[in-house]
């Protein structure tokens, strides 16, 4: 494949071997890691890279998904199916179980539930004893994930403390952890939004239908684009448009896929990969910053919801 | 050392550079003008930083607000710890590993260094070459670091006057050679304002009177790391895929060796030997996932099958038949010290070298550099942001390469098995 030993690697070859490699560690230092699979972009790539890290051989990790009971069916459905045809133990660990037991109260019952997924990943953890949870963030995403390491360490409380993160030199990666105490592993830490769009397109990775372009009703709330009359797996409708809120139906896709109460879509007409990738090179918005309503509380929300256990 | 930049290879590659100089050298102002005017900032950032800048009561858009990072650095107004930003120009992707420049974070330039392949080294053109310009060239030396740019920065406020920018390059190269940095590494000088944009990715026309390259330009013809790797083949075991519970009767003897090639090249065929135990085979078969690959070279991940059957597991390291390379219970390195508590002669520590582990001792510290002047100075002890010279006895035995042999096979962390923290950064002499 490569007849020129100085010819170097493409950059996605490159994040790619880092990527595995970044896998291979969890793998050999941590002693129960689990990686977190939301059904998004970002984790379907991660799957990919796992299946060119550990195949003809199982993964050494089984799949979780925290679920906040407000994803698009879709999504699910995506998830489920990609889950069977890899073969993999998918886990699902639910925010309603949270609340019912309690441990999550909500301020209101429209609330979003990005930031309560934190505590049921926690109880996760403890349930199954995870020393590594392995996850999809990217540096490039948001301010406060710059400085974040590719092993990142929390506490007993699953807190990370900016102020209190191991050095990270060269490819050695340090993930030790004390019984309670776990890791964070993020294998694509150096990827942008565009390296994951290529990769995709590399690859020829599916992807559930919403990152596509597609008609969809939609209510503008607060400056921003909400999907509405979104009909969850239990029968319920959530994102009813409130009196004197105009309901248009347009053309979108999703940059980002997370809680339907908080994830907008963006206006767009690129209903294949290769187009997606053409937009993404030419917008002139962030990835967090018009389709993320819970990032836009205040300049440092992402990170106070780091400090709590968020991923 | 100095080497032709050979612009043809780079269509598409990766180049990680890091960035030395302090808030006042204008290192933020570089990075946000670089990010600008590669059009990597999208319009609601700048429509926030642009806020942002007004409520500050400036006039301009303080493009350094774009480096700005965490809510506790911004209560401090200082940057504490390296953080890394991403650009790309259609031709190439650029990792940027932004440190603090000051002197009582020397880990964080270390840490910052110890990816790069380019460092940029920024001098304010009213002060010329500083204390802190040989602590940021030295370190980038002792990181290995083979290209440094050496941008003298603020020509605006001397009105551009080429006498001043002349005298702070013939000063450094004197320094430069005093220290060995000259001829060892490929030193380059450019004269910008990146508070005006001047030669970052835009010429402008301020200064005529220089001829050579852009910023962006010596960043674009830049060899990666990868390319400049001519070690020999090292590949330390990050993992052993045993599939033989498979459905697949076929799998049932496949033994799979997988890691990350640190250096050089391997190819079916290939005589290899697998070390600390010295067995040897030959390689059958090299792949990715399902591919099947011919050979495979430096910084690509693996699965390594060999012809024999032979006992490996994480931490053994597969090298070619013959290479020069033993295990060695005792090493000497240069140590900075990453901990706020200090090193302790007396204690037991973890050493990561690869994927191996040994625990191991301090045998002898043998001085310590003063980041300043580069003075040797005599000590006991290592405080954090120090580097010293300093030898280790080791419990399990570890196959080392010289540092400025091989950065990955030459390089260590140190462990503190207590807190698990990683307290040192190692670079075997």
């Amino acid at each position: 494949m490569l007849t020129n030993k100085h010819q170097p690697l493409s950059h996605l070859d490159w994040l790619e071997a880092e990527a595995i490699h970044i896998l291979r560690e969890v793998a050999g230092q941590c002693s129960n890691p689990v990686l977190l699979f939301s059904g998004g972009k970002d984790s379907l790539c991660i799957l990919r890279l796992a299946e060119k890290a550990f195949r003809p051989g199982r993964f050494p990790f089984p799949l979780m998904h925290i679920d906040t009971g407000h994803n698009y069916q879709e999504v699910i459905d995506f998830r489920d199916q990609r889950a069977a045809e890899l073969g993999e133990r998918l886990i699902v660990r639910s925010v309603e179980d949270s609340m019912k037991r309690g441990t999550v109260v909500l301020k209101t019952p429209d609330e979003p539930r990005n930031k309560h997924q934190s505590v049921t990943l926690l109880e996760a953890i403890e349930e199954f004893g995870f020393d590594c949870c392995i996850g999809g963030a990217r540096r490039d995403e948001e301010k406060a994930r710059a400085k974040e390491r590719i092993m990142s360490f929390r506490d007993e409380f699953g807190q990370w403390d900016p102020k209190n993160q191991r050095p990270e030199l060269w490819n050695l990666y340090n993930a030790r952890s004390h019984k309670g105490e776990n890791i964070r592993a993020f294998p694509i830490s150096n990827w942008t939004e565009m390296d994951v769009w290529q990769y995709i397109e590399r690859e020829n990775l599916g992807l559930p239908s919403i990152y596509f372009a597609h008609n969809r009703d939609i209510i503008i709330r607060s400056g921003a684009m909400m999907p509405a009359n979104i009909k969850l797996a239990d029968g319920d409708v959530i994102n009813l448009p409130k009196a004197g809120e105009e309901v248009i139906n347009m053309q979108v896709r999703f940059r980002t896929v997370g809680d339907i109460t908080c994830t907008a879509p963006v206006i767009s007409d690129a209903d294949t990969v290769s187009k997606i990738v053409l937009e993404t090179a030419t917008t002139t918005i962030t990835e967090r910053g018009a389709t993320r309503l819970d990032d836009q509380t205040s300049d440092a929300s992402m990170e106070q919801r780091k400090k709590e256990g968020y991923f | 050392m100095t080497t032709q930049h050979n612009n043809s290879n780079h269509n598409d590659s990766l180049l990680r550079f890091m960035t030395c100089g302090s808030v006042d050298d204008g290192k933020s102002t570089l990075i946000g003008r670089l990010l600008f005017d590669t059009k990597t900032i999208l319009a609601d950032t700048l429509t926030q930083i642009s806020n942002t800048s007004k409520k500050r009561g400036m006039e301009a858009v303080d493009l350094s607000l774009l480096t700005d990072g965490l809510q506790a650095e911004r209560e401090q107004g200082i940057t504490i710890d390296v953080a890394y930003r991403y650009f790309s120009t259609g031709t190439r992707k650029y990792i940027i590993a932004d440190a603090p420049g000051h002197e009582q974070y020397t880990r964080n330039m270390v840490t910052a260094a110890s990816t790069a392949n380019l460092a940029i080294i920024l001098i304010d053109a009213r002060r010329g070459v500083l204390t802190q310009t040989r602590r940021h060239s030295y370190l980038a030396h002792l990181v290995g670091i083979q290209h440094i740019v050496v941008a003298v920065n603020k020509m605006d406020l001397v009105n551009y006057d080429q006498a001043i920018y002349d005298k702070i390059c013939a000063d450094y190269q004197t320094f430069a050679t005093e220290i060995g940095l000259a001829g060892a590494r490929d030193i380059r000088f450019i004269p910008m304002s990146a508070l005006n944009g001047d030669m970052l990715v835009d010429r402008l026309d301020n200064m005529p009177w220089y001829s050579g390259e852009t910023l962006l330009e010596m960043l674009e013809a830049a060899p990666a790391a990868d390319e400049e790797q001519n070690a020999e083949f090292r590949f330390p075991v990050q993992f052993v895929c045993r599939p033989h519970a498979s459905a697949d009767a076929d799998l049932h003897d496949f033994r799979g060796f997988m890691g990350r090639i640190e250096s050089g090249d391997i190819a079916i065929g290939d005589a290899v030997t697998v070390l600390p135990n010295g067995f040897q085979s030959k390689v059958k078969a090299i792949r990715v996932g399902d591919t099947q690959l011919q050979s495979a070279q430096t910084e690509q991940s693996v699965t390594i099958l060999l012809e024999d059957e032979i006992d490996t597991s994480r931490g053994d390291m597969i090298v070619k038949t013959g290479s020069a390379i033993q295990p060695v219970k005792q090493i000497e390195a240069f140590v900075c010290w990453l901990s706020e508590t200090p090193m302790s002669t007396a204690r037991t520590y973890v050493i990561r070298h690869t994927t191996r582990e040994s625990k191991a001792k301090v045998a002898a510290i043998s001085y310590k550099v003063d980041v300043n002047t580069l003075e040797q100075q005599a000590t006991t002890e290592l405080k954090m942001n120090d580097i010293a010279r300093i030898s280790f006895k080791l419990a399990q035995p570890l196959m080392v390469d010289s540092y400025t042999q091989n950065r990955a096979i030459g390089a260590f962390i140190v462990i503190d098995e207590s807190t698990n923290n990683t307290v040192g950064a190692g670079m075997i002499v």
